[in-house]
């Protein structure tokens, strides 16, 4: 007896409820990306500023809109590192999910997504509002941009939920997990563009960068909506995206399944 | 100067919370008009359901939270502003709330509170090793605290909260979890305690075990307010609370109900188990096996207390 | 019953050195956590290297202005960090009963959150922050004299002041919004990412923020300002690096009032 896509569907949108039950926190969240925003918007406008107003395909328009997007979809991209299901994994309650005929990586990436898609309302769209009325930034005024930029955001997220996986999906054989869970966290944010947009590093940590499926997590989604880039570029970026999603939980999938073997080894 | 009698003493105490309901902000009245004394060397158990305001008074008393009403003070002083040195008279055991580090071993825990205590090198040493013994501490004297059972634990609280030899000890339900052997050794130890240190205590508890075995006086709290105070047996005289017998025959058979002194509750397994309950001023428990007896062969027996919940629902139901 | 100052201390210091110990007797996690405490500093280090490197001067300093920005701001906030940087978990020691356990004992409150723990991992970090400061220091051709000798040691004093003040004011403030310690994470990790900019770059409400509020910019960027004798910008002065002592008085007054008012509230007295 598999699980129907019905159960899925009723696991996101619990995910989607449990984002919604801290909303005091959402506001001093709101505070914190605010600051975080001005901040930023000082630091990198100066730097187009010594740059004579435009630096690799930024002018200040653009790089607003890259500072408040970035910000919103903060709350929603997992960058740092851990997750329930790691827990569980390491103290070996992820047997009893085992039991369950729902596919394990599939439904922790379906709690995991649900609620960070609700973070979009009370993180992703005030940071927007923010931006606009504080500091203006240079948006699309065709609506391609959107769809395809929501797309991407889609991807960007759900890739951030699926490699996060990996992370957990590790303490099957680790027992020091945190190294792990720290080394993304500490790499995660940086390649993927979060306080210094990726096109603005020097060459060879660009192709660093472009090696991690990180920046299709962030800098990607941020370029597409923003509208930034051009349509065939925007169309490569998601096709890179898509690309690292389908590796990404492939590589899940086939994680679980050794990980499953292993508890069952183990006794477990 | 003469040291104030009273280790407790509070007039219409009272404390009110504003709590968050949905949209709207209403007032919780958690402890109100609550007026007791306890004097030195008195073991008082303090008793009521859940929510009834016992964490609450207990938070007062040590001057965790100030009083909305009314006022308290604890071996003399004014808990909020002399906290300080009040608490180097009070030992409080918190059931959930633990007083040691988790992740050390327990010994390294004491060491560490007699220095918070300021206890000399000697005065450590005597009081770790009473208590070590007294509480059978030795097996896990090196274990970490994480690796301890509740009942081990627990004894460890209690151990900790006792260091530095207070006059005033406050458990706020200490056996909740605990099985019955290690309830019964932290019964016997309070009360050696208590007979060799003249330590008052104050008890609050769910389990009439703990009061019945502990405890000279009762203060039972029901909503925050004073429903009863007195002795355990008066209270059960005035609720007129049962006990219960339970008796396992050696065959099944027709339902006892003419048992005198007794009134039938139920029978299990076709009457192969059955409930008795009786009114403890009335007859005793040997009494009603006796009549038992008579009527069918005994092949095991037990006998229930009853319980705070049942006991504080009579006193509600007597005040109305 | 006032004893000498090692009896006055001995609770403080055998809690720490029980912590310590604790540390490291997980040599294997301890070890883990170094390496990713030395990581997130390289990191910053490189958020930093990362625009400086692409452009000649930003907000009027270079690469090697920067670096000596970085180091003292840095040191500064790993120390601070490495004392105090538990207390912005307060909410969690209050959800969980753990701060209730220090009324219990006949010390000051603020002083048992503050030596309750230690994270020597930060240790790492500060490594960073120190080879970028003597890097700046070299890469500028400072010349020790006495009198840049004494505004760095009050700069570092003062920085791990201020920045320690940020935890402790966290702290007061999460009494109040016991789910929002996110709201804190705006002044206290905001203020460590704004304390290794160039204040200079700033919009007059951000420099109010802080340089004024939180004085995070006198950590770094304003001593180094007048250290290196650069020119002063909008509504900050060149001699204003001299000043940090009086933003460590002021943060640390903030931090103290926001703890009382919040213990207050916490007990429920005055309302």
């Amino acid at each position: 007896m598999r699980a129907t896509a019905r159960t899925y569907a009723r696991l996101l949108a619990a995910g989607f409820r449990r984002g919604s039950a801290y909303p005091l926190a959402a506001l001093g969240g709101l505070v914190a990306n605010a600051t975080f925003g001005l901040l930023k918007v000082g630091i990198l406008f100066a730097t187009l500023d010594a740059a004579g107003g435009e630096l690799n395909g930024y002018d200040v328009g653009a790089m607003s809109a890259y500072i408040w997007l970035s910000q919103g979809l903060l709350g929603s991209v997992n960058l740092y590192g851990r997750t329930d299901v790691a827990e569980r994994i390491k103290n070996g309650d992820i047997a009893v999910d085992f039991a369950r005929p729902l596919d394990v990586q599939a439904a922790s990436i379906a709690l995991e997504l649900g609620s960070r898609l609700f973070a979009l309302l009370p993180r992703g769209l005030p940071s927007v509002l923010i931006g606009v009325l504080l500091v203006g930034m240079s948006m699309p005024t065709t609506p391609l941009p959107y769809l395809l930029g929501a797309l991407s955001v889609l991807l960007g997220i759900t890739l951030s939920c699926t490699t996060v996986y990996l992370v957990a999906a590790s303490r099957f054989w680790l027992v020091e997990g945190r190294g792990l869970e720290i080394l993304y966290m500490v790499a995660s944010g940086f390649l993927a563009g979060l306080f210094v947009p990726v096109p603005l590093f020097p060459g060879w940590l660009r192709t660093l960068a472009s090696a991690t499926p990180f920046p299709s997590m962030l800098q990607h989604p941020v370029d597409v909506l923003s509208g930034r880039v051009d349509l065939a570029t925007s169309l490569g970026l998601v096709a890179v995206q898509a690309a690292w999603l389908v590796v990404t939980a492939a590589l899940g999938a086939v994680l679980t399944r050794a990980g499953r073997v292993r508890l069952e080894v183990q006794g477990g | 100067m003469t040291e104030p009698d009273a280790v407790i003493e509070s007039h219409g105490l009272g404390r009110d919370f504003r709590v968050r309901d949905g949209l709207r902000r209403r007032t919780v009245v958690a402890v109100d008009d609550l007026t007791v004394r306890v004097g030195a060397g008195e073991a008082v158990g303090y008793i009521g359901a859940n929510g009834a305001g016992k964490s609450t008074t207990i938070k007062m008393l040590v001057g965790i939270l100030v009083p909305t009403r009314g006022s308290v003070r604890t071996c003399g002083h004014d808990p909020v502003r002399d906290r300080r040195r009040l608490v180097r008279q009070v030992g409080v055991v918190f059931g959930q709330r633990s007083q040691l580090w988790w992740d050390l071993p327990v010994r390294e825990s004491f060491r560490i509170l007699a220095s918070i205590h300021a206890l000399g090198a000697v005065r450590e040493r005597e009081r770790t090793d009473e208590l070590v013994e007294r509480l059978e501490m030795g097996a896990y004297w090196s274990t970490p605290v994480r690796q301890l059972s509740l009942g081990q634990r627990m004894r460890a609280e209690v151990a900790a909260a006792l260091l530095h030899s207070p006059r005033l000890v406050v458990l706020d339900e200490p056996t909740i979890g605990l099985d019955v052997l290690s309830k019964q050794r932290l019964r016997e130890f309070l009360v050696t305690e208590r007979r060799t240190h003249g330590t008052t205590l104050l008890l609050t508890t769910h389990d009439m075990g703990d009061v019945e075995r502990l405890c000279d006086r009762v203060l039972l709290v029901d909503r925050g307010r004073l429903a009863y105070e007195g002795t355990l047996a008066g209270l059960s005289r005035t609720v007129g609370a049962e006990r219960v017998l339970v008796v396992d025959l050696a065959e099944p058979g027709a339902d006892l109900v003419t048992v005198p002194g007794a009134r039938h509750l139920g029978s299990e397994a076709g009457g192969l188990r059955q409930r008795l309950a009786f009114d403890a001023e009335v007859t005793t428990a040997a009494k009603v096996l006796a009549a038992v007896a008579e009527h069918a062969e005994v092949v095991d027996l037990s006998v229930e207390e009853p319980d705070v919940e049942d006991v504080v629902r009579r006193v509600y139901a007597s005040r109305r | 019953m006032r004893g000498t100052l090692a009896a006055r201390t001995a609770p403080y210091r055998a809690v720490l050195a029980s912590r310590v110990r604790a540390q490291r007797s997980y040599r294997a996690s301890f070890r883990m956590d170094l390496l990713g405490s030395l990581l997130v500093g390289l990191v910053e280090l490189a958020e930093v290297w990362v625009l400086f490197h692409g452009v000649g001067r930003i907000g009027g300093l270079d690469l090697g202005q920067v670096l000596l920005v970085f180091g003292l701001a840095d040191v500064a906030y790993s120390v601070a960090d490495l004392l105090v940087g538990h207390c912005d978990g307060l909410a969690g020691f209050v959800r969980r009963g753990t701060f209730d356990v220090f009324y219990l004992r006949p010390q000051p409150l603020l002083l048992q959150l503050v030596t309750s723990d230690i994270s020597l991992r930060r240790l790492a970090r500060a490594a960073v922050g120190i080879a970028a400061l003597v890097t700046g220091l070299v890469v500028n051709d400072v010349a020790l004299t006495p009198v840049a000798v004494g505004l760095l040691a009050l700069a570092l004093v003062s920085g791990v002041a201020v920045s320690s003040a940020m935890f402790v004011l966290a702290a007061g403030v999460q009494f109040f919004v016991v789910d929002g310690a996110e709201l804190t994470n705006a002044f206290v990790y905001g203020g460590r990412y704004a304390s290794t900019q160039p204040a200079s770059v700033w919009s007059r409400p951000v420099k109010a923020a802080f340089v004024f509020l939180f004085p995070v910019a006198f950590t770094g960027y304003l001593p180094v300002v007048t250290l290196l004798g650069l020119p002063g910008t909008d509504w900050l002065p060149a001699w204003l690096g001299w000043c940090a002592p009086l933003a460590a008085v002021w943060a640390w007054g903030l931090a103290l009032l926001s703890w009382r008012v919040g213990v207050r509230h916490y007990q429920g007295g005055g309302g």
